[in-house]
């Protein structure tokens, strides 16, 4: 039998390797009382932590076929945690892990041998790009991958939804006992937000450093209480890949013209007084959009509260300047934002909970005023697909993008209005990550649309000489640079489920041809 | 009406790209350029460009200028039949002298007869950009009456000159003073040369209120970034616009109690000063006041 979700798309009942599905029923459902997992502690005062190699590890945590083995992605593509563990577990014959990696990346493709010989059968992650994205779409993963959102992944590990049997937590800093930070050595890659989760709800929990001190380090994130072994490296990771060393504002003048129609958008909402809270990514286009607004706030005296997410040196420099009273910073993208992490206080760290898990008792997305969003695509009713590209392939997930989207007041998509070639509103996104339910204006270099829900914006927006129009008409200009794209086809197989953030399937990917 | 020409944004004419989002970049006038930007042997191919972009492409009402290669070139003339017949608001004329102002007028009446087209309905500009040029300037503008502007060009004109081009500009202070006088004497629109370093802001604006302060009525621009702070440096100041208000109120009061001249904080009012308040209020439009 056939499920139809909220938003219109079919799903099956149940799906081979994942389970009965639950099919999205808006963004404010499934809220009621919720019961966090059991976790097993084993509690040996006396117990040394240190262990000799990864070899050690894999032997004296038990790990065998079929386990869940989890990571988290603050070295992104300059990580050598996930490979290494893997050719160890691969080396000693284990089969059938299902890896639950916050996000994957180029960095990672040895992986794709290990789905192909049978050791990696199983895929969580709430964002992947590089070959092993494109061989979980060609059908290479034995099981459908299951994506979360960063908020969805914290509530599934709490919860249970996600059972971790061994967490590797790649630390650049750990002393003898087990205390964790991410802000000294050279692998340094400020805020751990991401590994805090399942540093508390994994059955065992492994930290690998390649920086180990005396105890007690001097700044703890992750502690002692959750660790219970630690191992040492020579290096976790390559510092190029870790962080930019700068972030740059885009030059390219339709992104800044986007970013300008954005800031007037923030500006005639009301939102932008003082108080106000702000998320934005890390692409050029997003901080010209925290630009343009730090012009506002500055002309007219605003004094903001706190700027979340992915914080990058530019938001440091507003934060310095006493535009924000505080960072939420879940994870670092530069050297800037490091170094403030590390030495100002009011630059706070963030579980992955903390930001997005719609199923704890508050996160931080909920006190969101305005929050920047991409897509590769969005819809007619404002679903948009972040997840795959034009011909289905994965390139991409919702990492903190419904969890925001359904958190903030005013969740604003800004994109160009085509992309090689291809207009980016079609009538059906071909996946739906976040649903158009949450999201508010659509800005592009041709026009703003706003979403018909939101009648109360729409007033506000009509006398900006912004080239207000309906997504239909935006959809219509597109088409018209453009042509109507062929419809691509895609095979039976299920290849991914997209989870949103309450657990709920949302949509579905099927395997490429 | 007159158009509000505060920037003339120059557009590589061999960038499909750019041409597809010249209109969406916020300048007053853009220029599709068939000359500097394009080499030799890319001359036919930018031409059907720039052409098939003036059919299809939207610019949502921006002014659409081509620069064509100068009449001394085997290319200007073959510029003019292709690009005058999809009628673009005006064409911008290198190196301009009156033999090619007059050549250039009677080709575009006999294309616009041909093509339907009103007499007139394509505009020029002679860009003043040779020692010969500044100084026949006056004739030169005078030649045809589709001149509605005329666009300094300091690069060629100090290399003509071979003197230094330097960023403060007091190699130009002439040209510019010249070309101000002579257009506001035409009654067309000064536009004065582009301020090349793209990444030097400042310098930017110090250059446009320059060239503002003198007489020029707007600036052409090589970069889209340079847009927005021209158009700043071009708006009034709150203050100027706070006493145009102020002038254009009390000459109301003034006209219904049947007064020519009136006196306002201590300085009299006559008609000059409020054709200016007037001017101001119009140019504080752009900037988001209400008038």
């Amino acid at each position: 039998m056939k499920l139809i979700n909220k938003i219109n798309r079919e799903l099956p009942e149940y799906i081979d390797g994942y389970g009965r599905v639950k099919p999205y029923d808006g963004i404010r459902t499934n809220l009621e009382y919720k019961i966090r997992k059991q976790v097993s502690v084993r509690c040996e005062p006396s117990k040394n932590k240190l262990l000799e190699s990864i070899k050690e590890v894999v032997e004296k945590c038990g790990i065998k076929n079929g386990m869940t083995l989890s990571f988290h992605h603050h070295l992104r593509n300059g990580d050598y945690v996930v490979n290494m563990v893997m050719d160890e577990i691969a080396k000693n014959g284990i089969k059938d892990i299902k890896v639950a990696i916050s996000s994957i990346f180029p960095v990672h493709a040895p992986l794709v041998q290990h789905m192909e010989n049978g050791v990696v059968t199983g895929i969580y992650t709430n964002y992947m790009s590089g070959a092993v994205a494109k061989a979980v779409s060609k059908g290479k993963l034995h099981y459908p991958a299951v994506m979360h959102t960063h908020g969805g992944r914290a509530r599934a590990i709490e919860c249970g939804d996600l059972n971790i049997d061994v967490a590797f937590i790649a630390s650049p800093c750990c002393d003898t006992y087990g205390n964790i930070n991410g802000v000294d050595g050279k692998s340094a890659c400020g805020s751990l937000g991401y590994a805090i989760p399942d540093a508390m709800y994994a059955d065992i929990t492994v930290a690998i450093t390649d920086n180990i001190v005396e105890y007690p380090a001097g700044s703890i994130e992750i502690s002692q209480e959750y660790v219970d072994y630690i191992v040492h490296v020579d290096a976790i990771g390559d510092p190029k890949g870790i962080v930019s060393g700068t972030t740059r504002i885009t030059n390219d003048p339709v992104g800044l013209k986007i970013a300008k129609m954005t800031a007037k958008i923030i500006e005639a909402s009301g939102l932008l007084k003082d108080g106000f809270s702000f998320q934005t990514g890390a692409g050029g286009t997003s901080l010209a959009v925290a630009a343009y607004v730090k012009e506002i706030m500055k002309s007219k005296n605003i004094k903001g509260s706190f700027a979340a997410g992915g914080i990058t040196g530019y938001l440091v420099e507003m934060f310095e300047e006493g535009l924000f009273k505080s960072l939420f910073d879940v994870q670092c993208f530069d050297l800037r934002a490091i170094e403030s992490y590390k030495n100002n206080r009011l630059h706070q760290g963030m579980s992955a909970s903390m930001y997005g898990n719609p199923h704890n008792k508050g996160c931080v997305v909920n006190h969101l005023d305005v929050m920047i969003l991409g897509a590769t695509e969005i819809d007619i009713d404002f679903n948009v697909n972040v997840t795959t590209g034009s011909d289905g392939t994965i390139m991409g997930g919702s990492g903190g993008h419904s969890d925001t989207a359904a958190g903030a007041k005013l969740a604003i998509v800004v994109t160009q209005l085509t992309r090689s070639r291809l207009p980016i509103i079609v009538d059906k996104v071909m996946t739906a990550t976040t649903p158009g339910e949450s999201v508010d204006v659509l800005i592009t270099e041709r026009g703003i649309a706003v979403n018909p829900r939101r009648q109360d914006l729409l007033e506000k927006f009509r006398d900006l000489n912004l080239r207000v129009m309906t997504i239909q008409q935006l959809k219509e200009i597109a088409e018209g640079m453009t042509g109507i794209p062929e419809k691509t086809e895609q095979e039976e197989k299920i290849v991914a489920v997209v989870e949103y953030r309450d657990g709920t399937v949302i949509d579905i990917v099927r395997k490429v041809r | 009406m007159n158009r509000l020409r505060r920037t003339m944004l120059f557009i590589p004419g061999n960038n499909p790209g750019m041409l597809q989002n010249a209109g969406i970049l916020d300048a007053d006038s853009v220029i599709l350029d068939l000359e500097d930007a394009v080499s030799v042997t890319e001359k036919d191919s930018a031409r059907i460009l720039v052409r098939n972009a003036i059919k299809n492409v939207d610019f949502y009402g921006t002014e659409i200028l081509v620069r064509i290669n100068a009449l001394s070139t085997e290319f200007g003339l073959i510029d003019i039949e292709e690009i005058a017949k999809v009628k673009p608001d005006a064409l911008l004329i290198p190196k301009a002298t009156e033999e090619d102002i007059e050549t250039i007028d009677a080709m575009l009446s006999d294309i616009e007869l041909k093509e339907g087209f009103q007499n007139g309905a394509v505009k020029l500009f002679p860009l003043i950009e040779t020692t010969y040029g500044l100084e026949n300037m006056y004739g030169i503008l005078k030649k045809s009456n589709r001149i509605v502007g005329a666009l300094l060009g300091a690069e060629d004109l100090t290399a003509d000159l071979g003197i230094k081009r330097t960023k403060e500009g007091e190699e130009i202070s002439y040209a510019r003073s010249k070309s101000a006088s002579i257009c506001r004497a035409c009654r067309i629109d000064a536009i004065d040369t582009p301020f090349v370093d793209i990444n030097d802001m400042d310098g930017l604006i110090k250059d446009t209120l320059k060239a503002k302060s003198i007489g020029m009525t707007g600036k052409a621009a090589i970069n889209p970034r340079q847009v927005d702070i021209i158009h700043k440096a071009f708006a009034p100041l709150d203050e100027e616009i706070e006493y145009a208000k102020r002038v254009l109120k009390s000459a109301e009061e003034a006209k219904e109690q049947g007064l020519g001249v009136f006196s306002l904080d201590g300085k009299m009012i006559d008609a000059p000063i409020i054709a200016r308040a007037y001017n101001i209020m119009e140019k504080a439009k752009h900037k988001g006041v209400s008038v």
